[in-house]
């Protein structure tokens, strides 16, 4: 029988199998963040052990690290002591660091894939869940807790075992203004916040093939809403043309000898997943969440659900305390709910593409008087890019806050927070209660989304502009 | 990591679903460098807004199962979550079914996950809801949870539970297959990247 993508990723790294015992899997590239290392690092120097491979790790400060003042020292005391042990800890064990302000910082899940680190048939782990972006390239890469990132930082490797597959295929051509989020998003109402659970999910099909890494990062990025641990796409030209003269790509000889080796790097046509979702792209059109998982999604179009209307006793009881938490009225129209702040940023939205769309529609318009917009970048480059092409003008022209790069809103843990009882539209990943600041009110929206409903105030699609301004 | 055998104390019910790791410990509460000290954040908004929450219920405060509605654990891959539930008296998370990535951290911070079907886990609700003293039992060498005249069997590989039946350290496991590494690394072909700044 045949093996699919993740299959032969997986199989391509075992280290040792032993009948009854998990399979040891060699990690291929270890990112570190501040957050989710320091036990990890102690745990090291207690036992007496070193970093086995320094040259295949990558640290980067981002969850903690304000969007403001990037000169001045962390305010936050407690924020700035968990910097500060990154930078003792990587200097100690002879890791790349990359500090706050300097050209390779940002978002850890940005900097993998913008400096070539995150290539095809890899695997890549990291102390962060989201590391299922890194899939886009066709690497096996997923997030991890604090005592595998110490067994990791030892040998390299990581006991494992095989996973389950699913295909998620989604065919057909996506609607304008309908984007890689929406996709998601479709993805994860469909099967649920528990569908993937055991699984790597591999994204197919016609409308897969046709989107930018950007945006293949974007889906990858939210298979862990999905419950997946990882998700990934076959490599292609796209991939490879995005990968072609970046810092650490390969190059010369070893350039052609890796992409006739990621040319192998399908799901052969026998294989079998054990289970299979299909998605026609035509008929997908914006979705946001209503809700504080991301699975409580719906296309923008609907009305907030009556949760006496969901069959199963769990999804309803889920789905009460979800508006009461929301502030929500069953029966209300998505387009009529009103937001204070729009965060346009994150490792799921928060790259260049992403930056561009917002712009697009911001340009030579106002954000509403009573809305805020943050403009995060994922990562110093991206900001600098963007600056480059002039989109920082766009952006604080129209009113909206253009800020240095990090995690920032996403998740609070640096000052941009939201107030209790505040609601925002927010290209992160997670709507989960108090994610964005305690009793914060978030609605998950892509790029495009965001900057629509910065510029009337209300959740509404990029299409609903044009007829305003028509 | 401390061993498991077998556990006897009082559960907690808490009847909720999808209760996911930005809920037992919000992202606030990950700033600390140490691995002790987390219980403060544990479920700290449901702990504050909600008077009626169960670990706010004096009779629950000695509680150490935590019997929880299915997909416990979905979003973050931040192990605190399972430190904060350690560090405030959990030894064992009982649900019927439970996020990836909490689960397999479950296994490395040596709180004990049990999955049970989703009957059993609202009997054992039902049950600790109306005696709040009952004593419930895990029982890892016997793969069972007892209480009162029941017993339900649960499913956990050999392996892994002779790992936290011994309290064994993965790191110290993996350190006896070094030369497989080796011969591993020996074979990695040469383009592969390395992070050293070019």
């Amino acid at each position: 029988m045949g093996r699919t993508l993740a299959q032969k990723v997986y199989e391509q790294h075992v280290v040792r199998r032993t009948e009854g015992e998990p399979d040891l899997l060699y990690i291929d590239l270890h990112l570190v963040h501040e957050v989710t290392s320091p036990q990890a690092f102690d745990g090291l120097r207690a036992a007496g052990r070193t970093v086995r491979r320094p040259d295949l790790t990558m640290s980067t400060e981002d969850h903690n690290v304000p969007t403001t003042d990037l000169l001045a020292p962390i305010a936050d005391p407690v924020s700035r002591a968990q910097v500060e042990a990154l930078r003792k800890n990587t200097a100690e064990f002879g890791i790349r660091q990359a500090p706050m302000g300097t050209r390779d910082q940002g978002i850890v899940h940005v900097i993998g894939p913008q400096l070539g680190l995150t290539q095809p048939g890899m695997t890549i782990v990291c102390g962060d869940s989201h590391t299922s972006t890194h899939g886009a390239f066709g690497a096996l890469a997923f997030g991890i807790g604090t005592s595998e990132v110490e067994h990791v930082l030892a040998t390299q490797t990581l006991p494992q075992r095989p996973a389950k597959q699913m295909s998620v295929r989604v065919d057909g051509e996506l609607p304008v203004g309908v984007s890689a989020k929406d996709i998601i998003l479709a993805v994860i109402a469909e099967i649920g916040t528990n569908g993937g659970q055991g699984h790597v999910i591999e994204y197919r099909g016609t409308a897969i093939e046709g989107l930018s890494m950007e945006s293949r990062m974007t889906i990858c990025n939210m298979s862990i809403e999905a419950g997946a641990r990882a998700g990934l796409i076959a490599p292609d030209e796209t991939t490879f043309a995005y990968l072609r003269g970046r810092e650490h790509s390969p190059r010369g000889a070893d350039w052609d000898a890796a992409v006739a080796a990621w040319r192998e790097l399908r799901t052969d046509e026998d294989a079998e997943f054990d289970r299979e979702v299909v998605i026609d792209a035509a008929s997908l059109t914006p979705y946001v969440t209503w809700g504080t998982n991301p699975g409580q999604g719906l296309p923008i179009s609907a009305s907030v659900p009556d949760p006496a209307d969901f069959a199963d006793e769990t999804d309803r009881r889920a789905a009460e305390s979800a508006l009461a938490y929301m502030g929500l009225t069953a029966g209300t129209p998505m387009r009529d709910i009103t937001v204070d702040t729009v965060f346009l940023g994150s490792c799921t939205n928060g790259r260049i593409e992403d930056l561009r769309v917002a712009a697009e529609l911001l340009r030579g318009r106002k954000v509403a008087a009573d809305t805020r917009m943050l403009v995060v970048p994922g990562s110093v480059a991206v900001k600098q890019q963007a600056e480059q092409e002039g989109l920082d003008a766009v952006f604080t022209e129209a009113g909206a806050e253009w800020r240095g790069a990090g995690c920032s809103m996403c998740l609070g843990m640096n000052p941009d927070q939201l107030q209790p009882g505040e609601r925002s539209a927010s290209t992160s990943n997670r709507n989960f209660q108090g994610r964005q600041g305690k009793g914060g009110r978030t609605h998950l929206v892509s790029p495009a989304v965001a900057a629509a409903t910065a510029l009337t105030g209300k959740l509404t699609a990029p299409a609903d502009l044009q007829e305003v301004s028509a | 990591m401390d061993a498991f055998t077998t556990h006897t104390g009082t559960a907690a019910p808490l009847r909720r679903s999808a209760v996911d790791t930005d809920q037992i410990i919000p992202a606030e509460y990950l700033k600390r460098i140490t691995r002790t000290g987390f219980e403060d954040g544990l479920f700290v908004a449901w702990r504050t807004n909600e008077p009626d929450f169960v670990l706010n219920k004096p009779e629950y405060a000695g509680a150490s199962i935590l019997v929880a509605g299915p997909d416990f654990g979905t979003g973050s891959s931040r192990e605190h979550a399972n430190w904060a539930l350690l560090d405030g008296g959990f030894k064992v998370v009982i649900s019927p079914r439970f996020a990836d990535i909490f689960r397999n951290n479950s296994t490395k911070s040596g709180l004990l996950t049990v999955v049970l079907p989703a009957a059993d886990v609202e009997a054992l609700q039902d049950a600790s809801e109306a005696d709040p003293t009952l004593q419930v039992t895990v029982d890892l060498g016997a793969r069972e949870v007892r209480w009162a005249d029941r017993t339900v069997a649960f499913e956990i590989d050999d392996y892994t539970r002779w790992r936290l039946m011994e309290g064994l350290d993965d790191i110290g496991l993996t350190e006896r297959h070094l030369e497989d590494i080796d011969a591993y690394e020996a074979q990695r072909p040469s383009w592969k990247p390395t992070t050293t700044p070019v």
